[in-house]
């Protein structure tokens, strides 16, 4: 075959492949736009759910998510950025039990999350009598992705240059000061950007969730940590899975104020990279 | 005012060590729960009868504990996912490393981490709601669940994956292997069928090790799409059920705990485990070499 037709053509394939898998995005924003817009209003969000699609909002969704949010930042972010600050300031890089560290870490932040789900059922839920609370829930999805937010953050605390570190030494500082002094501060930024999207990560995630019992129907918004919940992914589940074709409308409202919630974080998370981040 | 600090130098550098154990205690705490729960069910169903039986049907009399049947569906989601997320994977990769303009490709790439960020219950929806119905008009016999739809549904979820894991290895190689190719007037399709492709061969093994892992561990996508029924068919058009939305099924009904049905989704999370860990160890152990050394 001719080189430079094959070449050509070569370089088209790989280009309107990149292009569909741009389509695809438009298509699946478009398609459910066009689904929910019609219910997506004022009184779809301050509603109970109810059994008549009209009725039905998810206020309690929200309130649910916004609660195992919240939770779950407050225990995910201390135990990962310690982590991480410990991987890249203290540990010898080249000890097996370190490399041991690293790849379980990497290997947590691959492992399905229906199995953080039966794991936090049965520690959480069953052996510490959590129940099916708010607190089991962040407990669950805190653990979920504590690798995530641990991964980024060394990726952020790596990034930070030497010069730093043996100027804040070479003015007798001690190790601690140097770490808590100088390079988390010049890190914090591209720290942030993981937390951002982790937390992204878990406002979208359903199967743990639907483990540990979040699939109950809820006439009240939660008051304290150790009641019960659901959350947006979990109602919009519950919509998707029924036969009547307005539930589906209804679950594509719901999915919409998800993405909308989810690509305010992405816009936010990609700014702050951008703007703040001193070194690369 | 020294000690003080040296003390505090100290004690911090073991409180970090604490919160550091807590990651290799959840990996610990998994394989024990898994263990431990799903003893109660070997108890009762034999090992080789669970690993080889073809029959599952844990919610009808007679009960039959045989896994075949889902981890088939798994694996029809699989090949279906890897057939369409590899070469277009690849081909994006490649179009972002080799062809495109840097500011093209400064455009590009945020997109595609959007793709990758939207959770999986939108995706199980788009191809309960889109996917299917377009395919209906292709196959009139498909059915509302089908194994082909969320199969294609988890090869978009991965395709982010694949293309910026394989993207990174091209960028990792040295330039002087382009340049050498180039300086000898090497088309860039020759550059890359013949210098680069083979030069990243380990690396997009390890990228398709993790990708599989990925979409073997996909749950509420194919929960939405593919079904609950189990079956040993090979049939894209039919109804499937994979080892993950089994595990939503028993949790969704209303089992007691203890109970055969509560207990088999351990089991199932077990053999769901041990697949994924394997991958996972095997895909990050290459991944984490550089880039020629892994030739």
């Amino acid at each position: 075959m001719n080189r430079r037709l094959m070449d050509r053509s070569f370089y088209w394939f790989c280009k309107s492949m990149t292009w569909m898998a741009l389509g695809i995005l438009l298509i699946l924003i478009f398609h459910i736009c066009r689904q929910g817009c019609e219910y997506l209003d004022w009184q779809f969000l301050s509603s109970l759910p109810s059994r008549s699609p009209e009725k039905a909002g998810i206020k309690t969704a929200l309130a649910g998510t916004v609660w195992i949010i919240c939770f779950t930042a407050l225990f995910a972010i201390p135990f990962g950025i310690a982590t991480a600050l410990y991987l890249e300031e203290y540990a010898p890089k080249r000890h097996p039990f370190v490399r041991l560290l690293q790849i379980n870490i990497a290997n947590l932040a691959g492992m399905p999350s229906i199995i953080y789900g039966l794991l936090g059922l049965t520690i959480f839920v069953r052996s510490l009598g959590f129940e099916r609370s708010i607190l089991a829930g962040s407990l669950t999805l805190a653990l979920l992705i504590l690798p995530v937010i641990v991964i980024a953050s060394q990726e952020a605390i790596k990034a930070v240059p030497d010069s730093i570190r043996f100027a804040a030494y070479a003015m007798g500082a001690r190790r601690y000061q140097v770490v808590l002094g100088q390079v988390l501060p010049s890190a914090i930024p591209g720290i942030m950007t993981g937390i951002i999207l982790s937390i992204s990560r878990a406002i979208g995630e359903t199967a743990p969730l639907i483990i540990v019992g979040a699939m109950s129907y809820i006439a009240y918004t939660p008051e304290s940590i150790f009641d019960m919940f659901t959350v947006l992914p979990v109602q919009i589940y519950n919509w998707a899975g029924r036969p009547k074709e307005e539930f589906h409308a209804i679950a594509a409202a719901g999915i919409m104020v998800l993405l909308l919630l989810l690509l305010s974080l992405n816009f936010i998370a990609v700014t702050i990279r951008s703007r703040y981040q001193r070194y690369k | 005012m020294q000690n003080k600090t040296k003390f505090f130098d100290r004690s911090f550098h073991y409180a970090l060590l604490v919160f550091v154990l807590t990651t290799l205690a959840v990996t610990l705490s998994v394989v024990v729960v898994l263990l431990n729960e799903s003893s109660g069910f070997f108890a009762h169903v034999n090992l080789l009868d669970f690993l080889f039986g073809t029959k599952w049907t844990p919610l009808l009399e007679p009960k039959s504990f045989g896994i075949l049947p889902l981890i088939c569906g798994t694996f029809m989601i699989v090949i279906g996912a890897i057939a369409f997320a590899l070469p277009v994977g690849l081909a994006i990769a490649i179009y972002l490393s080799e062809f495109a303009s840097y500011n093209s490709r400064k455009r590009i790439k945020p997109i595609l981490e959007v793709l990758a960020g939207i959770p999986t219950i939108v995706y199980g929806f788009f191809a309960l709601t889109f996917i299917t119905p377009l395919l209906k008009n292709i196959f009139p016999e498909i059915q509302i669940f089908n194994a082909l739809s969320g199969a294609l549904v988890v090869g978009i979820m991965i395709l982010p994956m694949v293309a910026s894991l394989c993207d990174d290895g091209f960028r990792a190689l040295p330039p002087s292997l382009r340049e050498g190719a180039y300086g000898l007037g090497a088309k860039p399709y020759e550059v890359i069928r013949h210098i680069l492709l083979p030069a990243s061969t380990s690396r997009i093994a390890a990228t398709l090790i993790l990708a599989i892992s990925r979409a073997i561990g996909e749950t509420m996508a194919v929960t939405l799409a593919a079904g609950a029924t189990p079956n040993l068919s090979f049939n894209f058009l039919d109804s499937i059920q994979t080892m993950t939305a089994y595990i939503v099924q028993v949790s969704l009904g209303d089992t007691p705990a203890n109970s055969i049905e509560y207990q088999s989704s351990y089991a199932v999370g077990l053999v769901l485990f041990i697949m994924t860990f394997f991958m996972n160890v095997i895909g990050n152990l290459v991944l984490a070499k550089k880039p020629l050394e892994a030739m």
